[in-house]
């Protein structure tokens, strides 16, 4: 896209995509619509008696998973995003991953359900 | 000497540079917050079964409170929607549209941190009493006919400096009864009737404390997590008023890279949205 020197300095911000902009500010409309109406189901799930806490953990970080989904794939544009970003996020996915299963796996041999009276002097 | 590709994207990474550097400063921040997390697991799989009173439970549920917390989580989802119709507003050619959403968003990050510090105020004065004979009481407490403030120190409570200031009653607005997931039981009553005042003899108290990091490692995970995220939200919200008003002079002079730095101010708000819906369940409701 070509400017003269008489366009206004604003206008050269305006580009190819502009009429795609106006039709993604629809989109972010309607994710914002979706990630409330996730907090609502997150907090609804709170109230639900699902008798297993890792039931309970799994459907509570499943809704959060898919509102991440929403933010990071509209919002920050990371649908549409160059192979560089993916690379160093999938980077910090190993290292997030590796950290969490980490933990996990060394959170057995730690001791547990001592008396607290043992551990715990006010 | 100019700073190359601060517009124009970089031939072999197809990005301009600040994109990138946003990009390996929020792939760090992952970690920063991911080791936040697993502390937090860690915590909470080996804490002591009989660690909060309630119910022998280990680790307290649904101490939080949960309106506030949900109002604040669509604060913060509004001020994120905001933030990228500012940035679209600049991409349309529209300044003034620009600056009302981009003022909108302050407004809301300051909001998020004025109700943030109303609840951590309110944890200040709130305690856990383990009485002798074994039971022991959750509620707020009043010494000397007032309650307990975050700003002074001295006016956090333990059995020892009640002795020591020969006070003899201290009162405590108890609970309601919780279950096991942490929701409280069928009101008794409803207003002041449902936390009914007690008048407790120090004498009979064995040990107290707030709901601070001191008392359970749930409020030193708490804590630390969510004022970490307050200093981001805080930060944040430096930078995009800084956008919005004496940065805004780049959009005469410059309006590419202003509308990529506002998409990289855009970018780390987003982030701190994103941790926010991590942390919201796994502190309020989990």
């Amino acid at each position: 896209m070509s400017h003269s020197s008489a366009h206004s300095p604003a206008e050269h911000a305006v580009d190819d995509h502009d009429h795609d902009v106006a039709a993604h500010v629809r989109t972010y409309l309607i994710i914002f619509g979706a990630l409330l109406l996730g907090t609502v189901l997150t907090v609804a799930m709170y109230y639900v008696d699902f008798s297993s806490m890792a039931l309970t953990v799994a459907v509570a970080l499943f809704i959060a998973t898919i509102k991440a989904f929403l933010v990071a794939g509209y919002f920050m544009h990371l649908l549409s995003e160059k192979k560089l970003v993916f690379g160093v996020l999938i980077l910090a996915a190993i290292f997030f991953i590796s950290l969490m299963g980490l933990t996990l796996w060394g959170s057995g041999d730690l001791p547990r359900n001592s008396d607290f009276k043992t551990l715990y002097v006010p | 000497m100019e700073i190359p590709y601060t517009y124009k994207a970089r031939p072999d990474t197809g990005l301009y540079n600040a994109k990138v550097g946003i990009w390996l400063f929020l792939a760090s921040e992952i970690m920063l917050f991911g080791a936040l997390f697993s502390a937090y697991i860690l915590l909470r799989v080996t804490a002591p079964a009989g660690f909060w009173p309630d119910l022998a439970l280990a680790w307290p549920r649904g101490l939080l409170n949960i309106p506030i917390g949900t109002f604040n989580t669509a604060v913060l989802i509004t001020s994120s929607v905001t933030v990228v119709l500012a940035w679209a507003s600049l991409k349309m050619n529209n300044f003034a549209r620009f600056r009302v959403y981009m003022v909108m968003t302050v407004v809301c990050a300051l909001a998020f941190l004025g109700i943030k510090s109303f609840e951590y105020n309110d944890k200040f004065s709130h305690y856990v009493v383990r009485l002798k004979d074994g039971k022991s009481l959750t509620g707020h407490i009043e010494v000397d006919g007032r309650h307990p403030r975050f700003w002074n120190f001295d006016d956090q409570w333990s059995v020892a400096k009640l002795t020591e200031k020969k006070i003899e009653k201290i009162k405590v607005e108890v609970d309601p009864p919780r279950d096991i997931n942490g929701h409280v039981k069928k009101h008794e009553g409803h207003g002041s009737d449902a936390h009914p005042a007690q008048e407790v003899a120090v004498s009979d108290i064995e040990s107290m404390g707030s709901y601070t990091p001191a008392t359970h490692p749930f409020f030193a995970v708490y804590f630390l997590i969510t004022a970490l995220h307050g200093l981001h939200v805080l930060v944040g919200a430096l930078v995009l008023a800084y956008f919005a008003f004496p940065g805004a002079k780049m959009w005469k002079s410059n309006p590419e890279q202003f509308i990529n730095r506002i998409e990289v101010g855009g970018l780390f708000w987003h982030f701190v949205d994103l941790v926010w819906i991590f942390l919201f369940p796994v502190v309020y409701l989990l």
